[in-house]
């Protein structure tokens, strides 16, 4: 029981930290780093809810699934967003150098 | 051939986008006839799981045959259909309207191929998006549900960056991001939902309700999740860029069907599996928020120089009625309150999505959407002005359109159960309504003089014809009211109880 409402009080820890980074930074990178601590947090959750003592009973299948699914889900939205971050900083590097030039040869205004 | 009165029909309108979806990514150049065919076989499928839920009532199928706690079990029923048959309507308009935006030619140096590139990742995204959205209609488990819920999101966020313009691409990822937010804190909900009862399926849930603190803190973490998906003020704040940078058929799909979505979601936890441990201060604060958004997405809306995010502060003050119907629910008869939720996001599906339409079909030929430059649109896009009218008559609630009967519903609820104050609300709000339609309408039809035709470019019939169609849908939706109320009352159970006895606990 301890054990269980330990590694639980740990995932919510995570989750509260994650959100607060999400809210806090404004960097993309350290945003989409807290998105994925806080599901590890919710994983941490699920995995504790599985747990038993040795031998007393089958371990419930159920979370298990759920956390594998999860991270499969997180893998594949993390990606997404990597992706999306890299475009958002060309475009706006691109358009800010682009700015710089036009300043420079005092074109477009 | 499998017979019309199987269940398992029940997994067509998944399966068929998303084959329709992966054949895209494979052949471009039948891209478009495969998502044609999808649409029409998935409004087909609907239309006999209509017939079936009529005669048999609500259905429900477990995949694989695998039963409730290890299976994955889908479910039909009145509110469900609803939604499901809306979503094939507006998509199929959707689908059309979108052949024709991209088959437009922009002349211009820079532009030409651009629509060609955007096209080739619009269809697959488009189909397995959709696929998503039936799935989340049909689910009937709570972690089932958490997974369609990133499945749309996923589709959404590529749709809203696709026109590769930066401000559409900081649009999309703080979409993005506060989607996974809502996400994350619903599957926590879920997490403390399963640690409380051991199960996900929703009817089983709604078997076992009590209340506690676990499951109060439970449905709150779900609610709020919820509720930034669907932008209820004041978490709207992501709603309009995202919508407004957009290319015109994709602010149509998440105007009109992916912002529904997980408010269909919110309405089935709040109203059928955790009834019971719903309180009046809960039902009145989103009551509240709902009326805030009404005023404060209307008043926004008015202030707009942009006809795009003029459309999308729209949707969030139509969002708002849909909140104004939870503190009627629970003193009130539940039946009209019902029938008022789902018409608004009937009607409101249908009309936004032509307005969306419209103004893109406006942006495509004028080169921008500056509402004061744009005098005379009438004379060279009469049908596109029509269809924008129309659906304009419909956001402002006048009869006999669709959201005429939701707001009538609505207020005359609100006076039976003597809350005044929300009846007030929703009058304020369609005078507020009509200042930002009249304020556009007007502008389209004045022509000012000297003013000079500017050559009509060619463009496809379909460019203009599915937005007047689908505001011609919401027009008559209010004259054909006794038949939805009907589908509704054969399909749930629930309903049926609500019906008779309110929702008094």
């Amino acid at each position: 029981m301890i054990t269980n409402m330990l590694y639980s009080l740990g995932g919510l820890l995570l989750f509260i930290m994650g959100l607060f980074a999400l809210i806090a930074c404004s960097h993309p990178l350290r945003k989409i780093l807290a998105v994925n601590v806080m599901a590890t947090g919710v994983f941490l959750i699920l995995i504790a809810t599985a747990y038993k003592q040795a031998g007393a009973g089958e371990i419930d299948p159920v979370p298990h699934a759920m956390v594998l699914t999860g991270i499969v889900v997180s893998v594949s939205v993390t990606a997404l967003a990597l992706i999306l971050a890299c475009r958002v900083q060309e475009t706006s590097n691109r358009s800010l150098s682009q700015q710089r030039k036009n300043d420079f040869t005092g074109a477009g205004e | 051939m499998i017979s019309f009165d199987d269940p398992s029909w029940i997994v067509i309108p998944i399966i068929l986008p998303l084959a329709a979806g992966l054949l895209c990514f494979l052949t471009r150049r039948w891209a478009f006839a495969f998502s044609l065919a999808a649409s029409l076989g998935n409004l087909l499928a609907s239309g006999i799981l209509l017939k079936q839920l009529l005669s048999v009532g609500p259905l429900s199928y477990n995949v694989g045959n695998w039963k409730a706690p290890l299976g994955i079990a889908l479910r039909i029923d009145g509110p469900a259909i609803l939604m499901l048959l809306m979503t094939a309507v507006t998509g199929l308009g959707i689908t059309l309207y979108a052949r024709g935006y991209f088959s437009f030619r922009i002349s211009g140096q820079k532009k030409i191929g651009r629509h060609e590139r955007q096209e080739r990742f619009f269809w697959p995204l488009w189909m397995t998006l959709w696929a998503s959205l039936n799935g989340l209609f049909l689910s009937a488990d709570l972690f089932n549900l958490y997974v369609t819920l990133e499945l749309i999101s996923i589709p959404a966020v590529a749709l809203a960056a696709l026109s590769g313009k930066p401000a559409s691409q900081i649009a999309a990822f703080r979409y993005l991001l506060v989607s996974l937010l809502g996400s994350l804190s619903y599957l926590l909900g879920v997490v403390f939902i399963y640690r409380t009862y051991g199960v996900l399926d929703l009817a089983l849930l709604g078997s076992k309700t009590a209340s506690g603190a676990g499951i109060g803190a439970a449905l709150a973490l779900m609610s709020v999740g919820l509720l930034l998906k669907t932008a209820l003020f004041p978490m709207h704040f992501w709603l309009p860029p995202a919508h407004a940078n957009a290319l015109a058929p994709v602010s149509a799909i998440l105007s009109a069907l992916v912002v529904k979505a997980s408010f269909y979601l919110l309405f089935r936890l709040w109203f059928d599996v955790f009834a019971s441990t719903i309180t009046e201060p809960a039902l009145n604060l989103l009551g509240t928020l709902g009326g805030v958004a009404i005023v404060w997405g209307a008043l926004q809306a008015i202030r707009q120089q942009r006809l795009k995010l003029l459309v999308a502060y729209s949707t969030v003050s139509q969002l708002g009625y849909l909140f104004i119907a939870f503190p009627l629910a629970y003193l009130e008869k539940g039946a009209d309150i019902w029938a008022a939720v789902i018409f608004m996001a009937l009607a409101h599906s249908c009309a936004k999505s032509a307005m969306f339409m419209a103004a893109g079909t406006i942006f495509l030929h004028a080169g921008h959407d500056r509402i004061n430059d744009l005098a005379g649109v009438r004379s060279y896009l009469p049908v596109t002005v029509f269809a924008y009218a129309i659906a304009g008559v419909n956001i402002m609630g006048l009869p006999p359109s669709g959201g005429f009967i939701a707001k009538w519903l609505l207020i005359s609820s609100s006076l039976n159960s003597s809350q005044w104050w929300w009846g007030l609300i929703v009058m304020a709000g369609s005078l507020l309504a009509s200042v930002y339609v009249f304020r556009v309408v007007s502008r389209f039809f004045v022509i000012p003089e000297g003013y000079h035709v500017p050559d009509r470019q060619p463009h496809s019939p379909l460019l203009e014809w599915p937005a007047l169609v689908l505001a011609l849908v919401a027009l008559l939706l209010g004259l054909i009211a006794p038949y939805p109320l009907h589908i509704l009352e054969t399909g749930s159970s629930l309903f049926a109880m609500v019906s008779q006895k309110g929702l008094l606990l």
